[in-house]
């Protein structure tokens, strides 16, 4: 049987969250975390969690395991546990709890739509596509394989204290992607808009962004290009 | 953007170079401080004729200068991030403006008495 502590709270029910203790059998396996929620909620259909593709795609059930923020998808027991017994699972850390593991990610939303997240190209647009070069096209590996899943923003101290003005890791790798897009026109508008001491410099270098990824992303290196660009259209 | 009127270069960027170069400053400042310190023992002659230098100097308003920027950067960052309506709720405002008009004004006064004390 593998013990598992899971975050509960009721705003309608509930004074205040609380830590639940439950039993589940995995039948000796190493289970995904999200199986063993499964598990849990066959236990207790009141248990809330947000889920959709179970293979690290759709980026639902990001949560804090066992004190790291992750995918429950696909992280294992074996990874999550470290050798440890129970299974500890809370909601995005400084997102305001909707219920259970649900957070409200509308702040983290609201920075994403900051900076602007499409296209933007002034230029007639040609008789069939904007063509890239392979060279041009690799620039954006690394950056376009975010899945928003906000793993790394709630787990960054700058975006806790300061999420209505600090876009955040996410956000930032994001932004990145656009600027370096060779299809993109509005770079300058772009840097513009970051240039202020909240939006990119709140990132102090920490790399907890980096440390919890589940796709492998470095958005402090992104927001590193970020802050070059800016220098170099400044100085 | 997010408006603020109250870091030192009104922009990220010139925040973020300032608190750059002044480390840089700061940092050949005290080694070479703790060269002719270690290396040369200089007793106090020596050590008052090094201060009356014109360049030792500029070396040392420059490190003044540096620090106090340094530490405005910082304790503005501190206080944008803790002494805020999020975590303190109403009453932030006020104890935010208070505490970097204290840090501003202690600031001032190390730079102003720094000053003073090389040219005395």
């Amino acid at each position: 049987m593998l013990k598992v502590s899971i975050y509960r709270y009721n705003p309608e029910t509930d004074q205040e969250p609380y830590m639940q203790a439950v039993e589940v059998d995995t039948g000796g396996k190493d289970l995904m975390v999200l199986d063993v929620l499964e598990l849990v909620k066959a236990q207790d259909p009141s248990m809330a969690f947000r889920r959709s593709c179970r293979e690290g795609v759709c980026g639902s059930d990001g949560m804090n395991i066992n004190g790291k923020n992750g995918l429950a998808c696909i992280m294992s027991l074996s990874e999550a546990l470290k050798g440890g017994d129970t299974l500890i699972l809370r909601p995005l850390p400084g997102l305001p709890v909707i219920r259970d593991l649900v957070v409200d990610m509308g702040l983290f939303y609201k920075q994403y739509e900051k900076i602007k997240p499409f296209l933007i190209n002034d230029t007639p647009a040609p008789a069939i596509e904007r063509l890239q070069s392979p060279e041009e096209r690799e620039k954006l590996d690394g950056l376009y394989e975010c899945i928003l899943c906000a793993c790394c923003s709630t787990a960054c101290p700058s975006f806790w204290w300061n999420p209505d003005r600090f876009i955040g890791p996410s956000g930032l790798l994001q932004s990145y992607r656009f600027l370096v897009d060779s299809r993109d026109t509005a770079t300058a508008e772009r840097l513009a808009d970051l240039d202020d001491p909240f939006s990119v410099f709140r990132c102090h270098g920490i790399q907890n962004c980096v440390n919890v990824c589940p796709k492998g992303l470095n958005p402090t290196k992104a927001i590193g290009h970020i802050r070059n660009m800016l220098l170099r259209s400044a100085t | 953007m997010v408006t603020s009127v109250t870091n030192l270069g009104r922009s990220g960027l010139s925040d973020w170079l300032i608190q750059r170069v002044s480390a840089v400053v700061l940092l050949a400042y005290v080694i070479f401080l703790s060269y002719v310190l270690l290396a040369c023992s200089p007793d106090y002659q020596e050590w008052k004729a090094l201060f009356e230098n014109t360049c030792m100097r500029i070396f040392s308003v420059a490190a003044l200068l540096a620090i106090a920027m340094h530490a405005w950067i910082g304790l503005w960052s501190v206080s944008t991030d803790y002494l805020t309506e999020r975590t303190l709720g109403g009453k932030a405002t006020l104890l935010r403006l208070s505490f970097q008009a204290i840090s501003a004004a202690v600031l001032f006064t190390y730079v102003v008495w720094g000053i003073q004390i090389l040219w005395s």
